[in-house]
């Protein structure tokens, strides 16, 4: 079980950073969302992987570290935060610069209507 | 007390003199003098204490961890520093009074002066190395400041740039001597290190140590070949030159080198060092500062000159020498203060201070010429002026050191010319500017004396000048002793302050350099033209240069790491990361702690098999961007079932009702954004990136790996303790959100309500036109709101809001609370924008979501503040038991309120957030006005 919990963890941050390598603001935003992913199973895996011991009491005999779970819920939430602050950057980014280029100039190297024809090309 | 205060009162002073800049230029001036009085009359007491040899310490603890303290120290050393720059200080503000033109900003100047002042006193009363080197730190970048007062000067600028990078770098240097001092010692005390010294001297690092603190030292004492700055920091209004770069701030290098002397000194390192680097700054200031056609450069050469020749004084070891280079300071304050102020005299009377055109001033002003004459004959060593006394006992030491053959007649020669350099420039400053003719095309004609009082402060200093001149041993002889006593460590020599020791060689010395420097003047047109040839090695040109050079090399090192691209630096950013994980992951690699691997169920097995793979697909498919985000919905769906696999309800709950809300939240970024992503990556940039990812995706395997194995104890046990009896919930982890950690919570709804708020204020009239179809040419489908949607979402909205406020209730017993309450009716409200359009839902809702942070925040502060009122700690809790009519036996939390603003700061922040954006589009208004109605 650990090893394969590892393996999707690992999975998520390899998808994540090489999302977050790419060019444009889309992908870039995936990549972070999958990497949140990750390191919010990897937090809450510090509280060890248990089955059937949810930290209420009085509902099993022993109980799941519930310290993790709090840090990781506000986790989400603010992981939440920051995605949607991001996203709202590269819309801006998009409006001000007429490209969705991560490096935030006016000239990028394709600009999107570019690459509709390109595509309506094909 | 008294000592701190003495530091401590020039800085309150600066504070208060710019209040007194209202009441006019003399206001200030008397405001600023205060602080010297004042430290003056508390330095007085202590006399009684230091003339029997003894030491006042005051000790107040800072960092004692780091060897760190505010402790102050008195002893006869620092009291004669404490005085010269307290004295020097007074005259220097009422010479500053009639220097500075009324349009000038006084505030600032006399506010900068007390800063020095203050620092300066810092340097020479502290009892801590390490707050002496604050104090030295301070005293460069106010010095920096002051020579660059005149800020429209660009000289003024450089000159200042130039004081401050030597200065500077020279701090950086005795920072270091001093951490291996402190080292070598163990501690950081004054009085610890000078006791210290045998074992300082025995110690392996001692060389370094010494080459450290005489780079700090030689830099801020101008010692070749670091001299170069002072005459360039000459750019500074005269008041200051005469003050800082003349006779207290650059002093602080001699002074360290005799506070430190007893530590240090005594060694051949310190003898060569010293001695030759005095030596080398004694002969080419004073050869250079012959040739200077500015008035203030012949003495900025000269007071370099006189630096070398004290520096030179402490070099050579013998205890003698070390009472002369004492002796010496204090002359060389008074003769040389005297002569800058003299010299800010006639730049103010001449406007010029070009000693070409500066001719036969004697004419017009006898009485400022009589005294700078006076003090110029000091400066040159003539009898019955104290000049003469100090440089009487330096030639006299220059005979007694015992260098091996021919070497032993370097220092006397060396000695005597310097000597005949020091009379022939002294000459020219005398005979040039107030003989020589008539002036030449002075700006200011015809040059008259300055007013009464600008001329007090020189005749002060004057009358000191002859004072110690005639009378060495009634007007300094105490305080010398006193200071020599302790740069010795109380071990004085028998040594005698009179004008003349009978006939012997330094009497000749002196001769040969009077007569040989009045003949080298009458001779000096040979010596110009001679120097003429010379090809003058500019240290300022050299510093431009390597300054130049290092500018250049940070620039293209910046552009190359720095190119604008952010991409690069997220490679980068990821590569360091692996790097620095890389050696304690190699050393353990593929590790199972002895928990050991639990076996895998099949539900599980396939639920991860399927997040792996949509993980790998999405970055796979990243370009097809749609699809790319329904396999990252799919993802995030699985690590919400993983949250409920591992026994973890409300995080369950929460990654779902997150889940849908980004997913929504990147459908509507999609709608405006392009829907591909072109493919501009070269293939083996693609490669390289893969492999970057496989390394930090192997990574964080196997560390996850490693940690899940390993046995653990948390500090939960309490938490799981206490949260019924103490926090009145069983759900121990909305407990922990509200209660144990509740003030964490609290500035996490804050980030949130500050990211919601950021959002709209970035798109706030950004108008985005979104493409008229998708990327592969297709228009948006017309019904922009279906009526089955519209038909569903609207009853759901009533229920939506009833299971919401069904876990919002039962949170502190059961998984839910605020976070996934606010979520779910986040969920339930954006359902009725996506199904009914803006203006519809707009319409109906009747707040604005800015106004539900804002009170989603004052609830859970005034939940947190309540506990105040009681006389309990911030965020402390309360619970109770009411019963209800229906539902029975309820608890009441003062928690609930605290978890009520959290609920609304999760409502107002998310909605807010999505609802800025589908504002974005100009259409969407008119659009949903139609469709939606």
């Amino acid at each position: 079980m650990e090893l394969l919990f590892a393996i999707a963890i690992g999975a998520l941050t390899t998808s994540g950073v090489y999302l977050l390598l790419r060019a444009r603001t889309f992908p870039v935003v995936m990549g972070l969302t999958l990497l949140s992913y990750g390191v919010n199973l990897f937090l809450f895996a510090s509280g060890r992987l248990a089955t059937g011991q949810q930290p209420v009491i009085g509902t099993t005999a022993s109980y799941s570290d519930p310290l993790p779970q709090a840090l990781v819920l506000t986790a989400i939430v603010i992981g939440f935060a920051m995605t949607a602050f991001l996203v709202v950057l590269s819309l801006r980014n998009l409006a001000d610069n007429e490209n969705d280029h991560v490096d935030g100039r006016r000239e990028a190297t394709t600009s999107p209507s570019k690459i509709e024809q390109e595509v309506s090309s094909k | 007390m008294s000592l701190p205060l003495v530091v401590l009162l020039p800085f309150l002073g600066a504070i208060a003199a710019p209040l007194f800049a209202q009441g006019g230029r003399t206001a200030i001036a008397i405001a600023s003098s205060v602080p010297a009085l004042i430290a003056l009359a508390a330095l007085f007491p202590h006399w009684s204490v230091l003339s029997a040899g003894g030491t006042v310490l005051h000790i107040y603890e800072w960092l004692p961890v780091l060897g760190l303290s505010f402790s102050f120290r008195l002893d006869g050393l620092a009291l004669l520093f404490a005085l010269l720059i307290l004295v020097i200080g007074l005259l220097v503000i009422i010479y500053s009074h009639y220097y500075l033109k009324a349009s000038e900003n006084v505030a600032k100047f006399y506010s900068l002066l007390l800063c020095f002042k203050g620092s300066m006193l810092g340097i020479v009363l502290s009892g801590n190395l390490l707050l002496m080197l604050i104090f030295w730190e301070l005293t460069s970048l106010t010095s920096f400041l002051l020579i660059s007062f005149w800020t429209h000067k660009q000289d003024a600028r450089r000159g200042a740039r130039m004081a401050l990078a030597i200065t500077g770098g020279g701090g950086l240097a005795l920072l270091g001597g001093i951490l291996l001092i402190g080292n070598i010692v163990g501690s950081f005390e004054l009085d610890d290190v000078l006791a210290a010294g045998d074992q300082i001297k025995a110690h392996a690092l001692y060389p370094v140590a010494l080459t450290l603190v005489l780079l700090g030292a030689f830099t801020k004492s101008a010692q070749f070949p670091f001299h170069f700055w002072l005459p360039h920091a000459m750019q500074a209004p005269t008041p200051i030159s005469a003050y800082l770069h003349s006779a207290t701030m650059v002093k602080a290098g001699i002074f360290l080198m005799a506070r430190l002397y007893p530590a240090l000194a005594g060694t051949e390192q310190w003898f060569y060092m010293v001695s030759f680097t005095g030596m080398a700054t004694l002969l080419l200031g004073a050869y250079i500062a012959m040739f200077k056609h500015d008035l203030k450069g012949l003495l900025a050469y000269s007071t370099v000159s006189h630096l070398g020749l004290i520096t030179l004084l402490l070099g050579m070891g013998t205890q003698l020498a070390a009472v002369a280079a004492i002796f010496h300071v204090i002359n060389h304050a008074t003769f040389k203060a005297s002569l800058f102020m003299a010299a800010g005299i006639i730049d103010h009377e001449t406007g010029t201070r070009d000693m070409r055109r500066i001719n036969g001033l004697w004419r017009y002003m006898p009485h400022t010429a009589t005294l700078a004459m006076v003090a110029a004959s000091s400066m040159a060593g003539v009898p019955l002026l104290n000049g003469f006394l100090s440089k009487e006992m330096f030639f006299a030491e220059s005979l007694q050191l015992n260098l091996p053959g021919l070497w032993a007649w370097v220092p006397p020669i060396v000695a005597t010319l310097a000597g005949i350099f020091a009379v022939a420039y002294s000459a020219r400053f005398v005979h040039d500017v107030f003989f020589n003719g008539k002036p030449v095309d002075l700006p200011k004609f015809p040059p008259h004396e300055p007013p009464r009082y600008m001329k007090f402060p020189v005749e002060i200093l004057v009358f000191a000048c002859i004072m110690v001149g005639v009378f060495p041993t009634v007007s300094v002889g105490p305080l010398l002793y006193s200071a020599a006593s302790a740069t010795l460590g109380g071990d004085v020599p028998d040594y005698q302050l009179a004008i003349l020791h009978g006939f012997n060689l330094p009497l000749l010395m002196s001769f040969l350099a009077f007569f040989g420097g009045l003949l080298m003047y009458t001779q000096r047109q040979r010596f110009f033209d001679f120097h003429a040839q010379l090809k003058e090695v500019d240290g300022k040109a050299v510093f431009e240069f390597v300054v130049s050079k290092i500018e250049d090399m940070a620039r293209s090192f910046t552009g190359w790491l720095e190119n604008g691209s952010l991409q690069r630096y997220a490679m980068l950013l990821v590569v360091s990361v692996i790097a620095v994980t890389i050696m304690p992951l190699a050393e353990h690699g593929f590790f199972i702690g002895e928990n050991g691997l639990s076996p895998v169920d099949w539900p599980t097995g396939i639920a991860a098999s399927v997040l792996i793979i949509a993980a790998l697909a999405t970055a796979l498919w990243h370009r097809e961007r749609f699809y790319a985000l329904v396999l990252l919905s799919v993802v995030g769906l699985i690590v919400a079932l993983a949250f409920a696999r591992f026994s973890a309800p409300d995080l369950a709950m929460t990654q779902l009702s997150v889940e849908v809300v980004t997913i929504v939240l990147l459908m509507l970024a999609l709608y405006y954004m392009p829907s591909w992503t072109p493919m501009e990556s070269s293939r083996s940039r693609r490669i390289r990136d893969v492999l970057i990812a496989l390394a930090a995706g192997a990574g964080m395997t196997l560390i996850t790996l490693a940690m899940l194995t390993q046995p653990f104890s948390s500090i939960s046990e309490f938490f799981l303790e206490n949260s019924k009896p103490g926090g009145g919930g069983t759900n121990v982890v909305n407990v922990i959100l509200v209660d144990f950690r509740g003030f964490d919570t609290l500035g996490e709804i804050t980030v949130l309500a500050i990211a919601a708020l950021g959002i709209y204020a970035m798109l706030k009239n950004t108008a985005l036109t979104p493409p008229p179809g998708d990327g592969l040419g297709h228009a948006w489908t017309r019904d922009h709101y279906p009526l089955m949607l519209r038909q569903i979402a609207r009853p759901m909205l009533p229920l939506a809001l009833m299971v919401s406020a069904y876990i919002f209730l039962r949170g502190h017993n059961l998984p839910g609370g605020g976070f996934i309450a606010g979520l779910i009716t986040s969920v339930a409200l954006i359902l009725q924008y996506i199904a009914s359009g803006m203006v519809w839902t707009e319409d109906r809702i009747p707040f604005r979501y800015h106004n539900v942070i804002g009170l989603g925040l004052l609830f859970a502060t005034i939940a947190g503040a309540g506990s105040l009122a009681f006389g309990y700690p911030f965020l402390t809790t309360t619970f109770g038991y009411i019963t209800w009519p229906v539902v029975g036996k309820f608890e009441v939390a003062s928690a609930l309120v605290f978890d009520l603003g959290v609920y609304l700061a999760v409502i107002g922040a998310t909605l807010l957030a999505l609802v800025s954006i589908g504002r974005l589009s100009p259409h969407s208004a008119i659009k949903s006005k139609m469709e939606g109605a």
